[in-house]
């Protein structure tokens, strides 16, 4: 390993280290075979396979798509940025809760604060409210592009049934954090949400009932829909991503083209 | 029983002559019944034991194998290679479909399959036999003889008989997991064997699915026949592989094989270049939106004072729209119930049109556009044409009220 001058050089001993570090027992026991970081790792049809089949999140992909669902005009990544905003909730959403506290008298506070008094608090707010409308807007336009391609023709129309269950709940998740900043804004936007809930025949005042636990907002409303918003409806959501997901598998991968 | 396509067995047979270091011509030959079977070069192997062995059995043929996968995926990315080929096996076993997976083997070995203990695949090929079968393998090419059933394999190959099996396995192994033995019998006559053109036995290797196997075969399994019976048949010679049997199908299962070839490229790294791209693109997007634009913070919630106008999230602006044009028991619940709640959840129920091409859903299509049009319409007018009392406004001339952008581009 040594240069002329008999010492060796720092390119050098970067690449033994990366090559001690990536040919470690450690990392051979992390890495499945076929990961691209594997040491000795080739590109072959074979390990292009085996990159999606030994990994926990690629594999929610088959090993081979056809080739027209690759192309970017087909879906525009439609599904998968929702699944992916929705992760991205997911995060700034747990950096929010460590700020937050749902009660009427220290909610607006508490995000005064986030915004002046956290490192990156505004930023990652504005993520979150953000991410959320862009939430609402691609699923809407994942459903769209679904039914322009006609993807919910048998054998799919379950699926599409469960995609419209997520429409709802992504719109009940986006609603029930609108309330969480508790201002003016958040406040009477819930109260003409519910009261349009309210029209609803027969259940109607059930659900404003249950939803605002209580005839209108107050402070058990609050916490109502911080809890529904951070834990009841993204639990149902998983779930249901869970069987969509499964289900265009299933069904026998993305759908054909036009 | 159908003929079998030239470049198809061709290509099978430059796998197998790879493999077994055999002249292509030869072994095209032997391939069509018009010479005689070279006797394979004798391997030794251990003799494999019972389900503990699986996984590396699995490791070990997925190694074996890997030549002839690579032979038969360099074609991967022509524009339009016969991935998925059909074979319409006939009422009697065809003993050259099945050789053509297995690289060393005699040909005549199949038909001895039946007895073959246990519905354990290893590493598995697929067939998907009866009705609907549609069989689906990620890893590799797939027979699929029929219709749409779906059996899946992320690694290898898979059985998925009678049409609604559905088998999915990613470490390989394919069985109907709670099938006696007994059932999965087949009687030799009446055997058919449908095979998967490429054989790649289990790349997972790994024992994931080893032993148990977590085929589900809806209990009406034809049969899955252990590829490698872990007892060789009697009268198999030492040093001999035993058959590797893809599976055993009843012969009157299939009357027609319908099944087109399909384009197809890796997931990786064609649509996972996709995606990260998309992923970056709506991130960066997300975080410069986030920094350029604020999230409103209005004065702390009041209940005495009720803002002018009051407007819902701009997602229920346009039911709020509606509201102000019908009676609320029309609007607020009649229109969003049946276009919302009912309307979507029945639309592939009542659209019995079995064709996606636009041309031939014209009415879907304008029904859909419109109510996209009609929605979208709405909401604008909610949320930029609608100011003190909820009162029609141009923004133009009174404002915008929609306290969501009120602090519309604010730099920090």
């Amino acid at each position: 390993m040594a240069n002329g001058n008999g010492k060796t050089g720092i390119g050098e001993r970067i690449k033994e280290a990366n090559e001690k570090l990536w040919g470690s027992q450690v990392a051979e026991s992390i890495l499945r075979p076929g990961s691209p970081f594997k040491k000795g790792y080739s590109d072959s049809p074979r390990n292009r396979s085996y990159v999606v089949m030994n990994n926990v999140l690629y594999h929610l992909h088959p090993v081979k798509v056809k080739r027209h669902g690759v192309k970017l005009s087909y879906t525009l990544c439609l599904g998968g940025l929702s699944f992916f905003l929705f992760i991205l909730l997911t995060i700034t959403g747990i950096f929010l809760m460590f700020y937050y506290t749902p009660s009427a008298e220290t909610a607006y506070a508490d995000i005064e604060a986030l915004s002046t008094n956290v490192a990156f608090g505004s930023l990652v707010r504005n993520m979150h409210r953000w991410g959320a409308h862009l939430m609402v807007l691609s699923v809407f336009l994942h459903m769209s592009r679904v039914f322009y391609h006609g993807a919910y023709k048998p054998p799919r129309e379950f699926n599409w049934v469960v995609g419209v269950v997520l429409l709802f709940l992504t719109l009940l998740l986006s609603f029930s954090g609108y309330l969480l900043p508790w201002d003016q804004l958040a406040l009477w936007a819930v109260t003409v949400g519910t009261n349009m809930a309210g029209f609803v025949p027969v259940v109607g005042n059930e659900v404003k009932f249950a939803l605002l636990a209580g005839v209108e907002v107050s402070g058990a409303t609050l916490l109502r829909f911080y809890v529904l918003h951070v834990l009841a409806f993204p639990f149902i959501l998983v779930i249901f991503l869970a069987v969509h997901f499964w289900r265009v598998r299933k069904d026998g991968g993305i759908s054909g083209p036009l | 029983m159908t003929e079998i396509p030239e470049s198809l067995l061709r290509r099978s047979a430059e796998a197998k002559a790879k493999a077994l270091g055999l002249p292509v011509e030869q072994v095209l030959a032997e391939m069509k019944g018009e010479a005689p079977p070279t006797p394979p070069p004798s391997e030794p192997e251990p003799a494999v034991q019972a389900e503990g062995s699986v996984a590396e059995e699995m490791e070990e043929s997925a190694e074996r194998s890997a030549e002839i996968e690579e032979a038969v995926e360099s074609v991967d990315d022509d524009p339009a290679p016969a991935e998925e080929t059909a074979v319409e096996p006939g009422a009697e076993a065809e003993p050259e479909i099945v050789a053509e997976t297995e690289a060393d083997v005699p040909p005549a070995a199949p038909t001895e399959a039946p007895p073959a203990p246990t519905p354990e695949g290893d590493g598995g090929v697929v067939s998907s036999p009866e009705g609907e079968g549609d069989a689906e393998d990620d890893g590799g090419d797939v027979s699929s003889p029929e219709g749409e059933g779906d059996a899946e394999d992320d690694g290898g190959v898979v059985s998925s008989p009678q049409g609604e099996g559905d088998a999915e396995d990613d470490g390989g192994v394919v069985s109907s997991e709670d099938e006696p033995a007994h059932e999965t019998e087949v009687e030799p006559a009446a055997a058919a064997v449908a095979t998967a053109v490429e054989d790649r036995p289990a790349p997972a290797g790994d024992g994931d699915g080893a032993g148990s196997g977590n085929g589900a075969g809806n209990g009406k399994v034809a049969s899955v026949v252990s590829t490698r019976p872990t007892v060789p048949p009697k009268g198999t010679p030492e040093g001999v592989r035993t058959q590797r049997l893809l599976t055993v199908v009843k012969a009157r299962a299939i009357q027609t094989v319908k099944a087109e070839p399909t384009d197809k490229v890796n997931t990786w790294p064609h649509l996972m270049l996709m995606e990260f791209g998309a992923l970056l693109a709506i991130t960066g997007l997300l975080v410069i939106m986030s920094v350029v634009i604020h999230s409103p913070l209005l004065e702390p919630a009041n209940f005495n004072a009720t803002p002018n106008p009051s407007k819902a999230p701009w997602y229920f602006l346009g039911l709020q729209e509606l509201l102000s044009y019908f009676d609320p028991q029309i609007a607020g619940v009649t229109i969003p119930t049946i276009t919302g709640f009912i309307g979507f959840w029945i639309i592939p129920y009542v659209d019995k049109n079995p064709s996606t091409r636009p041309s031939d859903r014209k009415f879907a299509i304008a029904l859909y556009s419109v109510f996209l049009a009609g929605a979208a319409t709405l909401t604008i007018f909610g949320v930029l044409f609608r100011g003190l009392g909820f009162n029609w406004a141009y923004p133009w001339q009174d404002g915008i009220f929609f306290d969501d952008l009120r602090d519309w581009v604010q730099f920090e």
